[in-house]
Order: structure tokens, then C-alpha cells, then sequence
């Protein structure tokens, strides 16, 4: 069973966010793991682990100046990482960035491909499913459990009214929520490890896509970036033993009650 | 009005359309000339509806066999693009289904994508408003490239107005063959059972956070909700920590509320959690912490331990009852 997680580098969403000069996230600074991968990393070493061997392989887009993000995801247990990085692929859109991860993904073979339903930064939520059309594969997305079942992988789907069981033959892709499984931490041996495991850039010319990706190839423009409409802070009392009267005063004033 | 045509994806739910559907072609008949929509499953038989809220055509991909509406939705659509001609966007709700559909058509029709989207403005074209960093800047685009361009929504970013029009005119669109990519199919559909009303459309109300402390003090949260005849929300940090299901986020990530009044218990206020209910008519914040943003938009904050304040103002409100 080999399964391949995309992954995302993205700055720690506890920090202030800001654009650059062309109106991209300023991505500067550190880059971490995206806590919404570590759920796909932890889905992908378990079902690894049950079908008794395999390969877990983490790919990604993006600056490959800092990879401790990477790192991390080799610590926790993955066996390789890719990242395709280059300068022309900064200000891509989602679909650009499908095309790298389907080119960068077909390389070697897999059974299945794990993916977040969206980065914790431009939360777009599109690009694993763009990625399956383009892989050909069938996604089942929003993935709150997953099991394999021969060639068969089984999901219960998240639905607006509860959720549906879900197959589809393998290879496939599924997205998954986060709380699917309870990612680990990586051990002192596990960080150690991850030093010496293979970790490759790649360049657009290596997946063979010059021309096709990057920002030069994006087909939408911000043409405007304001101030959105502030609300103002009302009253704010400190609780001393009166704070539920404080909020059923107001829930009167409003009429709620 | 510039735009002639623009198409809607309106996801069909039990006997209506979903309401995100309904908003969005409410608001297409203010941009365009024409208005179709594109429905599967139930929703051919919806044309009254579709109709009532602006659309003239109602393309019917009929039933999916099961099949989960992304591929064969968007193999439809691809059709209809080839075959009728391209709309000047296509405007699709952000749900589960529809980013799915959205995803597969952009890949199909190499067409760009663009999501998050709580604004149409008809300037020479298209032009979309995303709120970013929590609701604080608004950033507008457009699409550069031939159309149509594929729109995903969010929900509540415009009025469900019925304009009274006729019934539109059904006309059926083949799924056509989607080879291996279409063969996820459902084989069993869970409901879970809720009381009082959903969290998209409650009146009132009440999400927990990481202040709660611990996954069983999100009972307080559902009886507080319930005496209030509102729904129990979260934040991102409490789904995550897997205390509570998906389906209850609140934010960026989950679902998008506007309330009467959002109840903010043990909620610092995010920036990913604000965007999702900063637009409630009234918000009352609890929380230990006295600088914590969430208390820089909310009516009525007071600082104070959830544990004492929730259990307090429960006690008051079934004495009421």
C-alpha cells in the first residue's frame, strides 16, 4: 500500500498575516506544517501500517527555503518527501497548483492519495479535487473516517444533514476533516530519522509544465485590495457573580427572551 | 446590465432547493440578462421554484445512480458549455457537493476557480469580493481569461428573494460517461438526529471554544443553545481537538452564521472563527481572557469563567421557564 499526502507549508496561522507588494501572502517568515495535514500524514501511516507495509510519501508546492515543515511530517513517520519549488510558481492559482502536485504525484506509482479539505491559509478547499480530475481518479471528499477494504476504500462523508458511506475502487484520492484520527507527535527517534530521509526539490522544468503554471499562467487578478467594514466593541463587564443577570438583561433588550 | 448569461448551480435538498441556491440566483437576476440553473436528482422537478427565483431554464442532469454529484454534475455542465455555449460565469454554493463540482469542472473546462467568495459586482465583467484575514480587508478579482469562470459562494452573502417569475423551462443534460473518475459512489445515507433548529438558519446562537477546557463541558453549550431554541456551534480549535463534529464549525473553514444574536463562549476569536459570524446582529462574548479579540466586536463581553457564568445563566433561564 503505498499513499501519497499533500501537504502544505504555510506561516504560523498565530501570527499576523499580510500581503506583499503583489498582493500574495507574505510567506517570509517561518513556514510550518499546516496542522490540517498532520491529519492526512497520521490517516496515511495507519492504513500503511494495516495493510502491513508500504510507503508514505509527503508532496508539496512552495518555498523550499525553510522544509521543517516537511521534516515534521518525515518525523512522524512518512518515508520520502518531494517539493517542487521555483520562482515562476509563485502567485499560482489552485489549478496551477493541481497541475504541479497531479505531474509531481504521477511520478511512481501509489494506491491511494490523502489530502486536507483545505490549507489553513487560502483555504481555496478546490485543489485536491482538481488534482483527482487531473490524475483521473475518483475523490471522495470531507472524509470523517476511512478504511481500506481490498482494493476498495470505504469513507463516511461528511453530509449537511449527517453523513453517507462512501466507496470507491482504488487508486483514488480522499480529503479529509481534521479530528479523523489524532495525529501523533514525532519522537526524539522519529526527528532524528527524518534528517537522513530522502527529501527532493523539484524545479517546474522537472515535471516538464515551463509555460504552463505560475502566476504568468494565472487567469484571475485582485484588482483591489480595502478596509473591510469594523464593528465597534460594546459594553464589557468584569463577571462578579452577576455576569448571567448582565447577559439576560440583554437577551431581553434584543428580544431573544 | 452587461452580463447576458450566468449559470447557477442549485443543489436540490428534500423538496426545495438549498437555500445558498436560492440567494445566488436571487442575486444573478440582478446581474444578468439571462439566469439558468442546473440541478440534479430531485431538483428537475423544482421548476416552479427555479422559476420563482429568477431562472428561465432549469437544466436537469436527472438521477445520479447514487454516483456523488461531483463528477457527473460537472461532466453535465461541460456539455451544456459545449453545447450551448459559455455562460459568463458560472456561480456555484459553497457546500460540500459544490466544491466538489466546482473542483472537477475547473480541471475539466481549464477554466480558474474562485472561492470564498461573499460579493458580485457587475464592472465590465465579473468582479468577485473575498473577505481575508478574518473579515478585516476585503480583496476584489476577476477572471482575465475567456469564460466562464467558475464562482463558489459562501453562504448568506445575499437575500433568497422570490421575484414571481414563471416556472422555468426544464430541459435535460446528460451526465455522458465519466470512466473511472465517476465511480465513487454512496451506499448509505446516515441522518443524525437533530433537535431545535439548524445552525445555518437558528435565530440565536451558542459555540463553544477552547475555554470549555474539556470535550464534557460542551454539554453546557447544547443546553444553553436549547434553552434558547438556538444551535450549538464551535470553533476550528474544539472540532480539531475532536470534541465535537465538523458539521458544528463555525468560521473560514466551517459554516458562515448570522444570528440574531451569536453567544461566544470560551471564544478568543480567531481571525478564521470571525469571518464565519461576524456579520450576527448581535454578539454577547464570555471568556476569562480580557484581551481577547473576539471582545473587540462583540455588543455585550463579559470576562469570566465559562464554568461559573454558563452554569449561572442556565439556572436563570429555567427559572424563566
Amino acid at each position: 500500500m503505498n499513499i501519497v499526502v499533500c501537504v502544505k507549508q504555510i506561516p504560523d496561522p498565530a501570527a499576523p498575516q499580510s500581503f506583499d507588494a503583489s498582493n500574495n501572502l507574505n510567506r517570509s517568515g517561518k513556514l510550518i506544517l499546516d496542522e490540517a495535514d498532520t491529519y492526512g500524514v497520521e490517516m496515511a501511516l495507519q492504513l500503511v501500517d494495516k495493510a502491513g507495509g508500504g510507503e508514505v510519501t509527503v508532496v508539496s508546492m512552495g518555498s523550499a527555503s525553510d522544509v521543517a515543515g516537511l521534516r515534521n511530517a518525515l518525523a512522524m513517520g512518512a518515508t520520502k518527501a518531494v517539493i517542487v519549488s521555483d520562482d515562476s510558481l509563485r502567485g499560482s492559482d489552485a489549478l496551477s497548483t493541481a497541475k504541479v502536485l497531479a505531474k509531481a504525484i504521477s511520478r511512481d506509482s501509489f494506491d491511494l492519495v490523502l489530502a486536507a479539505t483545505e490549507s489553513s491559509d487560502g483555504y481555496t478547499g478546490t485543489t485536491p479535487v482538481q488534482v483527482a480530475e487531473l490524475l483521473g481518479l475518483p475523490s471522495i471528499t470531507f472524509a470523517k473516517a476511512v478504511t481500506i477494504d481490498g482494493t476498495t476504500v470505504k469513507v463516511s462523508r461528511q453530509t449537511e444533514a449527517g453523513y453517507d458511506e462512501v466507496t470507491a475502487p482504488l487508486p483514488a484520492l480522499v480529503t479529509v476533516t481534521a479530528g479523523v484520527v489524532e495525529p501523533r507527535y514525532a519522537s526524539f527517534k522519529g526527528i532524528m530519522a527524518a534528517k537522513s530521509k530522502p527529501l527532493e526539490t523539484l524545479s517546474v522544468s522537472d515535471l516538464g509544465l515551463d509555460g504552463q503554471v505560475g502566476a504568468d499562467n494565472a487567469r484571475e487578478t485582485i484588482t483591489e485590495v480595502q478596509a473591510a467594514e469594523s464593528r465597534q466593541a460594546g459594553e464589557k463587564y468584569v463577571d462578579e457573580g452577576d455576569g448571567a443577570e448582565k447577559v439576560v438583561a440583554f437577551l431581553e433588550s434584543i428580544k431573544v427572551l | 446590465m452587461t452580463l447576458s448569461n450566468l449559470w447557477i448551480l442549485a443543489e436540490p435538498s428534500g423538496d426545495s432547493f438549498t437555500t445558498t441556491s436560492l440567494e445566488l440566483l436571487s442575486q444573478a437576476r440582478t446581474l444578468a440578462t439571462n439566469v439558468a440553473a442546473i440541478t440534479w436528482g430531485n431538483g428537475g422537478s423544482l421548476a416552479a421554484q427555479a422559476g420563482e427565483y429568477g431562472a428561465t431554464t432549469l437544466y436537469d442532469v436527472g438521477d445520479l445512480a447514487g454516483a456523488l454529484p461531483g463528477v457527473p454534475v460537472a461532466a453535465a455542465i461541460q456539455a451544456l458549455v459545449e453545447s450551448a455555449g459559455a455562460p459568463d460565469a458560472i456561480l456555484i454554493p459553497a457546500s460540500y457537493d459544490g466544491r466538489d463540482i466546482a473542483g472537477r469542472l475547473s480541471a475539466r473546462l481549464d477554466r480558474p476557480v474562485l472561492t470564498n467568495v461573499t460579493g458580485l459586482i457587475e464592472a465590465d465583467g465579473i468582479v468577485t469580493e473575498h473577505p481575508v484575514f478574518g473579515g478585516s480587508l476585503t480583496v476584489k478579482a476577476k477572471f482575465t481569461s475567456d469564460g466562464p469562470g467558475i464562482i463558489v459562494v459562501r453562504a448568506k452573502s445575499f437575500a433568497a428573494e422570490p421575484s414571481g417569475g414563471a416556472a422555468a423551462n426544464v430541459v435535460a443534460a446528460a451526465a455522458g460517461d465519466a470512466g473511472t473518475t465517476g465511480t465513487a459512489k454512496i451506499v448509505e445515507s446516515h441522518v443524525e438526529e437533530r433537535t431545535g433548529p439548524k445552525l445555518e438558519e437558528a435565530a440565536v446562537v451558542v459555540s463553544g471554544g477552547r475555554g470549555l477546557g474539556d470535550a464534557g463541558s460542551y454539554a453546557l453549550i447544547e443546553e444553553l443553545a436549547k434553552l434558547l431554541h438556538g444551535a450549538a456551534g464551535a470553533s476550528r480549535a474544539i472540532v480539531d481537538a475532536g470534541w465535537v463534529p465538523y458539521s458544528h464549525q463555525v468560521g473560514q473553514t466551517g459554516k458562515t452564521v448570522k444570528p440574531l444574536v451569536y453567544v461566544a463562549c470560551g471564544i478568543s476569536g480567531a481571525t478564521q472563527h470571525m469571518v464565519g459570524m461576524k456579520g450576527s446582529k448581535n454578539i454577547v462574548a464570555i471568556n476569562k481572557d480580557a484581551d481577547a479579540p473576539i471582545f473587540q466586536i462583540a455588543d455585550l463581553g463579559i470576562v469570566g469563567d465559562v464554568h461559573k457564568v454558563l452554569p449561572a445563566l442556565i439556572e436563570a433561564l429555567k427559572a424563566r421557564s
